[in-house]
């Protein structure tokens, strides 16, 4: 849980715009994020909000052109990623960080086996041989669920059902024991029995290997379930972090109670009227920001200051920190 | 069941025939989609249909429209049998029955203005003379919270929610009774999710519409629904009012499905025994009771003999050999 509080990973300051022919695209907006050793980080936002290209700067992942990460600092363990070299990149991708996607489908290869698939991953992060990277592989199958691991080590990814080419995922991400865990809509994929399967997995793995988890989510739900703390995303920017049950108990920036109250609750009666709260409007246009809070035109709460510049993360007390003038003098 | 009910579905079967492996035709075999579904859909209510990916949801809406053709069964729209009846009688049947889809982007024709494509069912069904046809057009751009000029605009201008609006006022168009909703908010964001189901409450209210509303998110179902079919494998284990099914769930597979949804509440993380195992092969179903493999609670008899669906309390049906008493 993060008790000795030893930072693992600080994203510092990070912007990654895009050329695109409408024009520049501020995807990430001078983001600070920092990941406990051992935690789960879930990092929570709408489509666009930029939480998905937060996770690929951090992996340097960025396709460049079009993107570019403009300006920040990524540290992890005493090294800013940013300054490395595409090959000691390489060297930490996979090692040190590893990454688990949405669409297993889409992210493992569907010509090889997926067994020879983790225990490529091994053989090339870990440089064992061949007969010991099978051995590790199936083991790592065996770990995370897949029944009879010798046998579905031979498998193509078609042949699994999602969650467990999920599982194969989460194998080879795991495979190398890394320091940080990268989880971008992990479960949003798969079926809510499976995706109960899968959460529940990857906190077991979590507390087993000692990693950190940075998990990438639009579902509260998910949130609520998983992340220790969270950070919320709007228009490219963090614009609260708190731990997780502050976070839901006592929302501080108008974005979050307004996404908090759009949701339906299993554990509150439904109204009588059926209606829900929602947020009036849409997200707004990344290539053309109101000067301000980028939230001000969907803001029950906007006042002056909101259209006149934009608001710092303030600490409202207990490493509760919220991007908005209604709590800043 | 009762007799107040608009579609009235019995033993409706679908399967698609495909061919496995070997040389082409040669392994034939038969994916069962819907396996006998009997059912009633009451006017004026919201009728969930739910479950997981694969379980026949969809198929089973599709076949109430007569989008797809059932392999047997009978579907009752208001008095009319609509497997029975010949296609001019079924074209009218049609105006009363519309389908909004889950992904907006691809259920609107990106060369048509929203207006054209907005008018297209009058074309189809009846003629109205170039000006009340701008007038309920105007209304019907309205009605779903959008404005008369974007009548001349061109569905790439809209965003996600804005699209399901204008597949809502296209499904609004002829005064239909019914209307079914695939999985209609899945496809949109969290904050958008909202606004649209809102418009489905509001538009119940006033134009006095029955919505099947077929959806995987078991959150929205509890908000949204009066009633809840959960589907198995293309048949139905449990049907109830939702507020019942969600406090009293029966069937075992009910009972972990609402287990396994997180509550968005951290301080309700539960320490539950999620449901081992995958969704069987619907090509190759296990005998006896379709979720034995899965089952916690099965016994000999649920390996060999499937259950009927018996309605275990006042409108509460259960498929279940030993279901969960309380």
């Amino acid at each position: 849980m993060g008790q000795e509080e030893k930072i693992l990973l600080e994203v510092k300051n990070l912007s990654t715009r895009f050329q695109t022919d409408e024009g520049l695209v501020k995807a990430v907006e001078n983001v600070d994020l920092h990941v406990f050793s051992g935690e789960t980080l879930g990092l929570v936002g709408e489509s666009g909000c930029g939480k998905s290209v937060t996770a690929l700067s951090i992996m340097r992942l960025i396709p460049e052109p079009p993107g570019r990460i403009v300006s920040g600092e990524v540290w992890l363990e005493g090294q800013n990623l940013l300054d490395l070299t595409e090959a000691q990149m390489r060297h930490v991708r996979g090692n040190a960080i590893s990454m688990i996607f949405q669409e297993p489908m889409t992210s493992l290869n569907p010509v090889h086996r997926v067994g020879v698939q983790v225990a490529e991953a091994i053989r090339l992060h870990q440089g064992v041989g061949r007969k010991d990277a099978r051995a590790r592989a199936v083991e790592m199958l065996d770990k995370v669920g897949i029944p009879d691991p010798e046998h579905r080590y031979g498998d193509y990814p078609f042949q699994l059902s999602g969650g467990m080419r999920q599982r194969v995922m989460i194998a080879m991400a795991l495979s190398c024991h890394p320091k940080l865990v990268i989880a971008d809509e992990p479960s949003t994929a798969l079926d809510v029995t499976i995706q109960a399967q899968i959460l529940t997995l990857m906190r077991r793995l979590k507390e087993d290997i000692g990693a950190s988890i940075l998990l990438i989510t639009h579902d509260l739900g998910v949130i609520a379930e998983a992340a220790e703390r969270v950070a919320v995303m709007y228009a490219g920017r963090v614009v609260e972090s708190a731990q997780v049950i502050p976070l839901f108990n006592d929302p501080k920036h108008p974005y979050t109670q307004g996404l908090m109250l759009s949701v339906p609750k299993m554990d509150q009666p439904v109204p009588a009227d059926k209606l829900l709260k929602s947020i009036p409007g849409v997200v707004p246009n990344l290539l053309d920001l109101p000067q301000g809070c980028p939230f001000q035109d969907r803001c029950e709460r906007a006042f002056e200051p909101c259209s006149q510049s934009e608001p710092s993360l303030i600490d409202t007390g207990g490493n509760h920190w919220v991007r908005c003038w209604r709590y800043g003098e | 069941m009762a007799n107040d009910a608009l579609v009235a579905v019995r033993g409706i079967k679908k399967s698609y025939a495909i061919s496995r492996g070997g040389w082409i035709g040669r392994k034939r075999g038969a994916v069962r989609a819907v396996d006998g579904v009997d059912l009633d859909v009451r006017r004026g209510e919201t009728f969930g249909l739910v479950g997981e990916s694969g379980c026949g949801k969809t198929t089973l809406g599709r076949c109430i429209l007569r989008l797809e053709e059932p392999s047997s069964g009978s579907i009752i729209f208001d008095g009319q049998n609509i497997l029975s009846c010949d296609p001019g009688r079924l074209r009218e049947l049609r105006r009363e029955m519309q389908i909004v889809f889950q992904d907006p982007y691809s259920s609107l024709d990106p060369r048509q203005t929203v207006g054209r494509i907005i008018a297209e069912p009058f074309m189809v069904h009846h003629q109205l003379d170039r000006a009340k046809l701008r007038t309920r057009l105007e209304e019907l751009i309205r009605v779903v919270g959008l404005l008369p000029e974007h009548l001349n605009r061109y569905p790439h201008e809209f965003s996600g929610g804005q699209r399901q609006r204008i597949c809502i006022a296209r499904a609004l168009a002829l005064n239909p009774k019914l209307i079914i909703a695939d999985e209609p908010i899945s496809a949109l964001d969290v904050s958008i999710q909202a606004q649209i189901l809102n418009l489905l409450v509001q538009l119940q209210r006033q134009f006095n519409l029955t919505y099947i509303f077929i959806s995987h998110d078991l959150r929205v179902v509890r908000h949204f629904c009066d009633r809840v079919a959960v589907m198995y494998l293309g048949r139905i284990v449990e049907l109830a009012p939702t507020q019942r099914l969600y406090a009293r769930a029966m069937h075992h597979y009910t009972h972990t499905m609402l287990e396994a949804v997180p509550a968005v509440n951290p301080l309700l993380k539960k320490e539950r025994a999620p449901l081992e195992g995958d969704v069987p092969s619907p090509i190759n179903p296990p005998p006896g009771c379709t979720f034995h493999p899965r089952c916690s609670h099965r016994q000999e008899v649920c390996t060999k003999e499937a259950p009927a669906l018996a309605e275990l309390e006042a409108d509460h049906w259960v498929s279940c050999h030993f279901p969960r008493m309380e």
